[in-house]
């Protein structure tokens, strides 16, 4: 099991990531930088992680989303490779057309920072399978512009294919259906804005985001 | 040499030198200096640099112990915490720029913190903050609260370094001026601690990170005056923040650090490239030469006086190791980041800048820094307050809302509003933000069993009262906050916010301030590693009440033994150690309930202090407690209320009924912690105490879902707890 990190300028979670990856797989992940065109050679899961990709300007995760490693990374997922990106992560795989949706700026423009309580809205995924349906799990959030958007056919479908992964038990940012995390079609591609890799360990206050890693590294 | 430089009278007092701080000028350099030099001089000598009025009484301070690698002088004070690890910190105002424009001032703050400490070799890992701000009702007051909130997040965030803890004060004393002290705190190699001391002849000059532009050009010439009503046109004297250039720039420096090629580092902050080049130069030695025409420019036609004076953010000055040019260029090309070889280190002793081919200054080093002006203000003592006896102020015949009053009184109300803003577990080693009424943050040392502990505390009311006393209680709290969570206090930073030092009654406040917080550091051995002194804090000459904030470094040698309050248990025994006088001068009973503010503050006995403090760290690494809390502000009763909301659980407190139970209940007396202890400790940990001569006693116990004191109030946990927590949302959504 060989996974892998993104690194891009001012990605600030690149390292919480990656301490989450080496506790689950015991092998530490490769970091890997954006300006690379390929991954390396063996890679089972990519992870974006969280942070301000070039200081959210434009757009959060807009420019991150035209990175050289981006386009290697959207080819080989839609040949299956398995690719989660958290928080600015997530921003960087709707932007990259790898997700469907956009993340505005929270309903109440202020930034957020809290450990919010998520129930795991599908259980049959290959991110989620570790958790019973419908249990509620707590992820801490930080985020400013984390508002789920989606057109309403586009909501209505990921709905209906069942891809909605997580939802705010107490919406934090507005988002459509209190959206916290989605799938792609394919199940490979995963992208939530509550921060999985902050709750791993007892210190936390919490180890609920293990399952998520268990899960879809089991699946590999 | 440029043509004869024509320096009136209006341009050097324009400059904020005085007559006899020119004649020096003019004295050293034999001749008129040009607009530069005379701009160079001025910043150099300004209040903010050159600590003018402060030095002298600043070198009292304790500044050495066994575990200081690097005292003040540096970027940031340096503390050895055991395996070869290294805790670099220090505090700093952004005071004045944040009044003006409470966005980019707070944010350029908490950025300009960070620098002093990466440029040390330490990877920043927790940001706090000390903020003061006018009355809540105030028209300015909530503009400035968020304003000043969403830049310490916006930078803060977008770096990555989690801000883990803060104080939040209201008062009337700073309607017109807002204090905004930031602290950073970073982890190093105690033997890889980069200092600003160039060295060698001919050695390569590297400028890195953002362009230069014309943005807080005469910022702390700013910063060492007072404000009036016209204060906000100086809103062009305030810089812009870039915080994605600041984290490119960390990475970029922790990458570089890790090779041998920098001689010596320094970050252009207040007074930027004159003061990043004039420290170098001095501290080494050396002379330097820049040729301006190389500096990144963002904006064009600059002269060099607008280069040399622009606080521009976010860059860096560092002396590099012949033949290592390049492996700097590719570090800093990776990272995206402008560099440019700006000039070398030379033997003539002095600063020579060209410019367009001229030279434009040429000014020897050594009387810039050295001669500065050292003043010795004239002082007088702040009268001593009478002392109130609680029997002779007046009871309240409603508890239960005294208590609801002061609970979500300014002082005391939740601040959840603004610390939610923040993100507190970015590196996820936080193990507790003090935010939420914890007594100090924890941060662990990434990757081992120990962590940090960190604290911000000052109550400028007590200050105001009685500076020696007040001085003394500011390092004595952040001591006792930092027992409180089970560490060993270490050292602290300080950041030192007066008014108008040339007014006597203001220099006797800091005078006495600072002898007050140099006994408590002799005291408990914990000596001041660096720190900030922001003066001039007055609008139409009206001064801030004095506010030493003072920020507290201790390490916790294992983790499993650290404690919070959030422990407390249903059915555990209260205790509370600490003789409880019943002091209620200068309270926030006093202020809130009776609309006083007068009377003597509670003094402060550093050896009960001592024996106390050292008594309840030893309980926690014997596990004899559930939780602790420091008992401060709003005494016993306040204590009580935030222990059970952090827990969950009730509390019942016992109370004599002997008129003097308001003292009991919100008294301030010092030295005291709340312990909430398992009934089977709780006979030892009382027949110890009495061994040690240690006051202990039980005053109540944990348990139900009300807050109740015998007597007095009873109120339901939940309700007071929504009162505490919706203060604050509701000024600021302007329902209040």
């Amino acid at each position: 099991m060989q996974t892998a990190v993104i690194r891009f300028p001012a990605s600030n979670c690149d390292r919480d990531a990656a301490v989450a990856l080496e506790k689950v797989t015991g092998r530490a992940p490769i970091m890997v930088w954006h300006r690379e065109t390929e991954l390396p050679d063996g890679i089972d899961f990519v992870v974006m992680p969280g942070g301000f990709s070039y200081g959210d300007y434009l757009r959060s995760g807009a420019i991150a989303s035209r990175s050289p490693i981006v386009r290697d990374i959207k080819a080989k997922s839609e040949a299956g490779l398995p690719v989660a990106g958290f928080c600015n992560g997530f921003q960087v795989l709707t932007e990259a057309g790898m997700l469907p949706g956009a993340l505005m700026r929270n309903k109440n423009l202020k930034f957020v920072c809290r450990p919010e309580r998520l129930t795991v809205a599908n259980a049959n995924t290959r991110y989620t399978k570790h958790y019973a349906p419908k249990s509620e799990v707590t992820f801490p959030v930080a985020h400013h512009d984390g508002n789920y958007f989606a057109d309403k056919d586009t909501l209505n479908r990921i709905e209906k294919e069942g891809r909605v992964t997580f939802r705010y038990v107490s919406n934090p940012n507005g988002s459509l259906n209190d959206i916290a995390g989605i799938v792609n079609k394919a199940g490979n591609v995963f992208g939530m804005m509550p921060h999985p890799e902050r709750a791993i360990d007892d210190m936390h206050g919490g180890t609920d985001g293990l399952g998520l890693f268990k899960s879809i590294i089991e699946s590999i | 040499m440029a043509k004869k430089s024509e320096i009136t009278p209006e341009i050097v007092a324009e400059h904020g030198l005085s007559e006899s701080e020119y004649a020096i000028i003019l004295d050293r350099l034999g001749r008129e200096p040009n607009l530069t030099e005379l701009g160079i001089f001025s910043v150099m000598w300004s209040e903010h640099c050159s600590y003018k009025s402060s030095r002298r009484h600043l070198a009292k301070f304790l500044t050495t112990g066994d575990r200081v690698i690097q005292g003040p002088g540096e970027n940031a004070g340096v503390i050895d915490i055991n395996d070869g690890d290294a805790i670099i910190f220090k505090m700093e105002s952004h005071n004045h720029p944040s009044y003006i424009e409470p966005y980019q001032g707070a944010a350029t703050g908490v950025g300009g913190i960070m620098r002093d400490v990466f440029t040390m070799g330490a990877r920043p890992i927790a940001l706090m903050n000390a903020l003061r701000f006018g009355e809540p009702t105030h028209w300015k007051t909530k503009q400035l609260v968020s304003g000043v909130v969403a830049g310490i997040g916006g930078y803060g965030n977008c770096v990555g370094v989690p801000t883990v803890g803060g104080e939040t004060n209201f008062h009337k004393g700073y309607n017109g001026n807002i204090l905004v002290n930031a602290m950073c705190v970073g982890l190093a190699k105690a033997d890889n601690i980069f200092l600003s001391a160039a060295k060698g002849v001919g050695n390569p000059i590297f400028y890195v990170g953002s362009k230069t532009g014309r943005d807080g050009i005469h910022g702390a010439t700013m910063a060492s005056a007072e404000f009036d009503d016209d204060s906000d046109e100086k809103r062009p004297t305030v810089q812009v923040g870039d915080p994605f250039t600041e984290k490119l720039l960390i990475e970029a420096c922790l990458e570089l650090m890790a090779t041998d090629a920098i001689i010596a580092i320094q970050d252009m902050g207040a007074a930027g490239l004159t003061s990043s080049s004039i420290e170098m130069a001095d501290k080494g030695g050396v002379g330097i030469q820049i040729n301006l025409d190389k500096v990144p420019q963002r904006e064009p036609n600059m002269t060099a006086y607008e280069m040399m004076l622009s606080e521009s953010q976010e860059r860096m000055l560092m002396v590099i190791q012949p033949g290592k040019e390049k492996l700097a260029y590719d570090i800093f090309e990776k990272w995206e980041l402008d560099v440019a070889l700006i000039g070398k280190t030379t033997d003539t002793g002095n600063l020579v800048l060209k410019h367009k081919r001229k030279k434009v200054c040429d000014i020897p080093i050594a009387p810039l820094a050295d001669d500065a002006p050292n003043y010795d203000r004239p002082h007088v003592k702040t009268e001593a307050r009478e002392v109130l006896e609680a029997r002779d102020i007046h009871e309240t015949q409603d508890y239960n809302d005294a208590l609801l009053r002061i609970m979500t009184s300014p002082d005391i109300a939740s601040k959840r509003w603004i610390w939610e803003q923040y993100d507190r577990h970015v590196m996820t080693d936080t193990v507790d933000s003090s935010q939420s009424g914890g007594d100090a943050a924890i941060v662990r040392v990434h990757g081992t069993k120990k962590a940090v502990a960190i604290t911000t505390d000052c109550t400028p009311r007590y200050v105001y009262a009685d500076p020696y006393e007040g001085g003394k209680q500011c390092v004595a709290e952040t001591w006792r906050n930092l027992t409180c969570v089970g560490a060993d206090p270490i050292a602290i930073t300080d950041c030192l916010n007066f008014g108008n030092p040339e007014r006597p009654e203001i220099m006797g406040q800091f005078v006495g301030a600072i002898e007050g917080m140099n006994e408590a550091c002799h005291a408990f051995d914990y000596p001041v590693v660096s720190g900030n002194v922001s003066l001039y804090n007055e609008t139409n000459g009206q001064a801030i009440p004095p506010t030493p904030a003072v920020g507290g470094v201790g390490l916790i040698p294992d983790l499993e033994k650290h404690m919070t309050l959030k422990g407390a248990k249903d059915g555990d025994t209260l205790i509370l150690i600490g003789d409880t006088t019943g002091w209620l001068g200068s309270s926030i009973y006093l202020s809130e309930i009776l609309s006083r503010e007068d009377g003597a503050p509670p003094p402060v006995n550093l050896s009960t202090e001592k024996l106390n403090g050292d008594y309840v760290r030893k309980l926690i690494r014997g596990r004899r407690v559930n939780a602790v809390h420091d008992c401060s502000d709003g005494g016993l009763a306040v204590t009580a209320c935030e222990m059970a909301f952090a827990s969950g659980q009730g509390m019942h407190i016992v109370a004599p009924t002997n008129g003097k139970t308001h003292g009991w209940l919100f008294g301030e007396d010092q030295a005291r912690y709340l312990l909430a202890v398992e009934e089977n400790s709780v006979n030892p940990v009382i027949a110890t105490a009495k061994a040690k001569g240690i006051e202990a006693q039980i005053v109540g116990s944990v348990g139900g879902d009300r807050i109740k004191a015998d007597g007095a109030f009873d109120v339901s946990l939940e309700k007071l707890r929504a009162a505490n927590e919706a203060w604050l949302p509701n000024l600021m959504n302007g329902d209040a």
